[in-house]
């Protein structure tokens, strides 16, 4: 089925890597994906997002209207984006530090406390490995393990510790979203 | 019979369009000889400006290129960049290389780019029909300043090699005259200086060519040969203005690493 | 040929342009199309090649026109008000019969407008875009893989007829990343045939020129004439198009670069909805595919022209069909606007509601 997701947060947190390893992992899988990145002036001022679709199915438009899943990684994307995502849709949070959850009723919300589970592995910068973990934990996009294979195409210059790291980043994101009761 | 002289191989034997006490046929006279004497003429590319030299294109005996008035410097750096065993030189009037062509001057001296730019002072826009000129002087008349050049209305004249000189990048720069023999003689010393600073691989070359324009200037040419010398030489004095081909210390002082890490530390 | 790899768009047309034998390029910082030097300001000296940041779109072209005079294949590349700038330089290449490639990563217009994808440097791209009587190549890519691909082709055409040869992108297919496949093998510049006409070192032959004039009387007007009889070669042997489900269309949309992606989506939606429609991509602008056009008005009778300008290549299909068929517009400034459910809203309009011609348009 087709997903379209954005993924939004601040400059460092890694969001346009996460939704390039997303996009890779789903071409891994021989599906159709693209991922569109914020540019230009809307990367200026800290806030930044990328948008992914996964399709079995040409994709028409990378640019999303209304998007089935949103990754809000700081407060100002969550008001961003909040709004825009579909009814029924998934919006997953970092609840780390993002302490007003979302207001929509309408939508599956998943609190992910992404820094604080990157944190147990060492470092924050692992939340976005977190975050998109509980994403593929909640929306069977593409596999897990293509998203392992991704790490070494997304990020060559990775050795063998830092890429078993970050693999396990998603493992926990991956486990906590399977494990959270609605 | 002894032949003292002949046309020079790299100067191809046709009437030239220049008028009566022009100085560009001399300096392509020059350039010519330099190309001879240096052997350079089968890896030479020219380029010529738009303006009176227009046609340089067609007197030159290597390879010429013809493009967008100002934009010779550019069109060097394409050539050079992609042929880098080729001799390129840019040949330029004012109004081409001082005022519409600032940019591209200014960014191939910059980047030192290794060709060699002849560039014609004459005070005016010769082909257009005398009109006024990045370097014309302070109350020249010329089509376009009826009244002659007011600086407080129409700015001051530019000084070329004056302002290149302040820049890291050049190797070589002087301007010479050829308003006699005596000046036509050290042009050509010029000249074949930086042709051979180029070929020597050392950066980037500017010989500024004060000319006589008689037709735009309305004088005779003996007479538009002592503006030269009485006027137009006093503002734009001769000489060499930057040499670094002895002592290459300059350029390789500007290849410091001057990034993040000298703060980082 | 090689494996799949997900690039980004203006990434992928830089390397495409490497692999199709591509050894100079100099550009300008201009958005979106930023990657584009980037990539080439490491990858040109990898290949062997040279690569100048210049100091505007200006000087860029010019480099370009002195690197292309010496038979060298060469790029530049820029968004909308950058295209603008180097008008007159591409004018003196066409003038000059120089073979070169040019993207134009078009951004929101006219003036600085926005850095979104846009359509609206249609006309200038197909109308040679600067002064005098002169045509260039344009290809219009519709996503990353032929955004890799394109370049290929773009110097085949260009070095056969002398002529430029332009990529005509949008800020969306410039900035998004899909999996690429290049479908050709790398090109050894070393392998190519030196041009008869390239400047460059000689053990002694006549001098070349390379230059667009010629004050003579009669000969300027032999030159164009000459450049003419090309063009007319180039509109008989090197247009392309791709059709989609127009067998048994009713209404044929007609659609290039991101607005034929987005209406192959509403294309689909109407044929679940009913309605036959088909979509023809016209690949190359210029040549603009107007005999198969017009061929086709024999079967189908309604055609809507989706683009995201006011209505330019509208006109081109118009011109195509001389009067054969009913002509819609579905124009759209830029790609936000730009969705499956508004173009099916029109269909419907066109296919149910009995729109007049044209009154389709927003």
């Amino acid at each position: 089925m087709r997903q379209a997701l954005i993924i939004a947060g601040f400059g460092g947190q890694g969001v346009v890597k996460a939704g390039i390893l997303l996009a890779t992992a789903a071409m891994l899988e021989n599906k159709h994906c693209t991922h569109f990145p914020s540019y230009g002036a809307e990367m200026r001022g800290g806030t930044t997002n990328c948008s992914v679709i996964i399709s079995p199915e040409e994709i028409a438009s990378p640019i999303i209207n209304q998007p089935d899943t949103i990754i809000a990684m700081n407060t100002p994307s969550l008001i961003k984006f909040e709004p825009q995502l579909k009814s029924g849709g998934l919006l997953i949070y970092n609840s780390s530090l993002i302490p007003t959850p979302p207001s929509r009723t309408d939508v599956e919300v998943i609190p992910v406390p992404a820094n604080e589970l990157a944190e147990k592995l060492g470092a924050t910068r692992y939340a976005n490995m977190v975050i998109i973990g509980a994403y593929i934990g909640r929306r069977k996009v593409v596999q897990i393990g293509s998203l392992k294979n991704s790490l070494s195409i997304v990020f060559p210059k990775f050795n063998a510790e830092t890429a078993s790291i970050n693999y396990q980043a998603m493992e926990e994101g991956r486990k906590f979203s399977e494990s959270y009761a609605k | 019979m002894q032949l003292l002289n002949k046309r020079p191989e790299s100067l191809i034997d046709v009437p030239m369009h220049y008028c009566p006490g022009c100085g560009h046929g001399i300096v392509h006279r020059v350039i010519a000889e330099v190309m001879d004497e240096l052997d350079i003429r089968k890896r030479t590319i020219g380029i010529a400006p738009v303006g009176c030299a227009v046609f340089a294109d067609v007197y030159f005996n290597c390879d010429m290129i013809q493009g967008p008035h100002g934009r010779g410097p550019a069109e060097a750096t394409g050539i050079k960049r992609a042929k880098p065993d080729t001799i390129v030189f840019s040949y330029q009037g004012d109004g081409d290389l001082a005022s519409i062509g600032m940019a591209e001057i200014v960014h191939a001296a910059i980047r030192s780019e290794n060709i060699t730019v002849i560039f014609i002072n004459n005070a005016i826009y010769g082909m257009t029909g005398g009109q006024q000129a990045p370097t014309t002087m302070p109350g020249q008349k010329t089509t376009t300043n009826p009244a002659g050049r007011d600086p407080k209305l129409a700015g001051y004249p530019i000084r070329v090699c004056e302002m290149l000189a302040t820049l890291d990048g050049p190797a070589y720069i002087e301007r010479v005259s050829v308003h006699n023999v005596a000046n036509v003689l050290k042009a050509k010393r010029a000249i074949k200086k930086a042709f051979k600073t180029q070929n020597d691989g050392l950066g980037f070359s500017l010989v500024e060519v004060v000319s006589p324009c008689p037709t735009g200037w309305n004088l005779t040419p003996l007479k538009a040969c002592e503006y030269v010398d009485k006027v137009m030489i006093p503002y734009y004095p001769l000489g060499v203005y930057k040499d670094i081909t002895q002592s290459k210390s300059d350029i390789s002082d500007s290849k410091k690493v001057l990034d993040k890490e000298s703060v980082e530390k | 040929m090689s494996e799949k790899k997900l690039m980004k768009g203006n990434e992928a047309l830089a390397e495409g342009a490497v692999r199709a034998g591509c050894r100079f390029f100099a550009g300008y910082p201009i958005t979106p199309q930023n990657e584009v030097p980037e990539y080439m300001s490491w990858r040109m000296p990898q290949a062997g090649g040279a690569f100048v940041q210049a100091e505007s779109e200006v000087s860029a072209i010019n480099m370009i026109y002195g690197a292309a005079a010496t038979g060298v294949r060469c790029m530049t590349s820029s968004s909308s008000p950058g295209i603008s700038l180097k008008q007159e330089g591409l004018s003196y290449c066409a003038g000059a019969d120089l073979p070169l490639l040019i993207a134009n990563v078009v951004r929101g217009g006219p003036g600085l407008g926005n850095i979104a994808g846009a359509q609206g440097d249609y006309w200038q791209s197909t109308r040679g875009g600067g002064h005098g009587d002169y045509r260039i190549f344009v290809m219009a890519p519709n996503g990353v893989n032929e955004m890799a691909n394109f370049p290929q082709k773009c110097y085949e055409v260009a070095y056969k007829y002398r002529l430029p040869a332009m990529i005509l992108a949008d800020g969306i297919i410039g900035q998004m990343m899909e999996p690429v496949e290049f479908l050709y093998p790398e090109i050894d510049p070393k392998t190519l045939k030196e041009p008869a006409w390239a400047l460059g070192v000689n053990d002694g032959r006549e001098k070349r020129r390379v230059n667009s004039y010629d004050l003579r009387e009669g000969f300027l007007e032999k030159m164009v004439l000459a450049r003419a009889k090309r063009y007319r070669e180039i509109e008989e042997n090197e247009v392309l198009y791709e059709e989609k489900m127009l067998d048994d269309a009713e209404i044929a949309i007609v659609a290039y670069g991101t607005s034929a992606r987005v209406s192959i989506a509403g294309m689909k939606l109407a044929r679940e909805n009913g309605l036959k429609v088909g979509l023809f991509r016209p690949i190359t602008l210029w040549p603009f595919p107007k005999a198969r056009i017009l061929e086709l008005s024999k079967r189908v009778k309604k055609f809507l022209v989706v683009e995201m300008s006011m209505g330019q290549m509208v006109e081109d299909v118009q011109l195509s069909l001389n009067g054969r068929a009913e002509v819609h517009l579905h124009a759209s400034p830029g790609a936000s606007t730009m969705t499956a459910a508004e173009l099916y809203k029109t269909l419907e309009n066109i296919m149910k509601k009995g729109a007049k011609e044209y009154a389709a348009a927003k």
